[in-house]
């Protein structure tokens, strides 16, 4: 790597990080979706000034170029931030699912109050007290 | 004397709906009925109440099976000892009702599933389905132990216990169906089987339309091999 190539990635590394930090500070970024984005920052910059560690992980994958480790290495983390993103949405589509149950029954016991139909239940209301979140 | 409640989830089927809710209210008439509206853009809801029977109406369209959980849930809020699940297109014939809750009022079976083939039934789903029946109901009838013969019906009863089994993550809102019974079976309940009659759809609508044929079969593959995978310690943990 000749001194222009190993400066434009640092150059890189460094932007990607303070771009990450700037945004979790204005909080347009939480803090458990910015982990990835640092993380992956920080190992390219060690790769960069440690250019040695970067040949002997090629040589250890059994890749030619170093470009190779580095292409694997973007398709990996951004493998690792779609499965981060299904398992949020799973978990999003659980909440949404309880939220839309809970708002339906509340409103149907609202509705049977209103209407003198409600009788013979637990006064506490255990739909919320038996589920588990 | 036992509270007994028919859970009717329903979209769209204002149609059938009154034949459903009246069929049901004179083949048990000491039970409460509620419609789970799911979201219907006709008059579900409006028809379930001029009908008498309780109404809880998702805010929008959520699926089958969120629908059906959440007259579980409506059921556990209100004290119910049994549960009848029937569908809301009028396929279930109510008359059936009373046979599913023989098992369970006898404590014989926590979970009453019922079968269309049972006792002759005239039921002759298209050839595919009827493949992909045939290979559900011998997977699960080996896993759980027991012959069942109609493994994908959603014509069930169970008890007070299931209930508030199914209330909790570990039932399957995204497509319940042979997968449900593994659970059960891993859980620690009883399941039996009771013959029921059913009728072709009036409306010709099928739940299992376009893809969704594929993704039933590679899902409950799934569900079910995931399920053999956990720890049955998981799942009677979370049995009541």
């Amino acid at each position: 790597m000749n001194p222009s190539q190993k400066l434009f990635a640092l150059i890189i590394c460094v932007l990607v990080f303070i771009f990450t930090i700037e945004l979790v500070r204005r909080r347009r970024l939480r803090e458990e979706y910015s982990v990835l984005w640092l993380l992956t920052s920080l190992v390219m910059f060690v790769l960069v000034i440690r250019y040695d560690w970067l040949e002997l992980l090629t040589n250890m994958i059994g890749a030619r170029i170093v470009t190779t480790t580095l292409f694997i290495g973007a398709i990996l983390f951004l493998m690792l931030i779609a499965v981060q993103f299904t398992i949020k949405l799973s978990q999003l589509s659980r909440q949404v699912k309880n939220l839309v149950q809970e708002n339906a029954l509340l409103r149907s016991e609202i509705e049977d109050v209103k209407s003198g139909r409600l009788r013979g239940r637990n006064e506490t209301g255990p739909i919320m007290a038996e589920e588990k979140h | 004397m036992s509270k007994i409640l028919i859970l009717i989830p329903a979209y769209n089927e204002a149609r059938q709906l009154p034949k459903v809710l009246r069929g049901a209210q004179d083949a048990l008439p000491g039970a409460d009925l509620v419609v789970v509206d799911d979201g219907s853009s006709d008059e579900t809801g409006a028809v379930a109440l001029s009908l008498g029977a309780g109404l809880v109406t998702h805010g929008s369209n959520m699926g089958y099976g969120v629908a059906i959980q959440t007259g579980y849930k409506y059921a556990l809020a209100r004290n119910y000892d049994f549960l009848v699940q029937i569908d809301g297109d009028g396929q279930h014939d109510p008359d059936s009702i009373r046979e599913l809750l023989d098992p369970l009022r006898s404590d014989e079976a926590d979970f009453v599933i019922g079968s269309r083939f049972l006792a002759g039934g005239n039921y002759r789903p298209p050839l595919a389905r009827r493949i992909g029946m045939q290979v559900f109901r011998r997977l699960v009838s080996w896993i759980v132990g027991t012959s069942l013969t109609d493994t994908t019906s959603g014509f069930q009863a169970f008890n007070r216990d299931v209930i508030r089994f199914f209330v909790g993550d570990v039932f399957p809102c995204d497509y319940p169906d042979a997968d449900v019974l593994i659970i059960l079976h891993r859980a620690g309940f009883r399941i039996a089987e009771r013959p029921v009659r059913m009728f072709p759809n009036a409306e010709g609508k099928s739940m299992h339309s376009g893809f969704k044929p594929l993704y039933y079969i590679f899902k409950m593959f799934l569900s079910i091999g995931v399920t053999l995978l956990r720890s049955p310690e998981l799942h009677r943990r979370e049995k009541p």
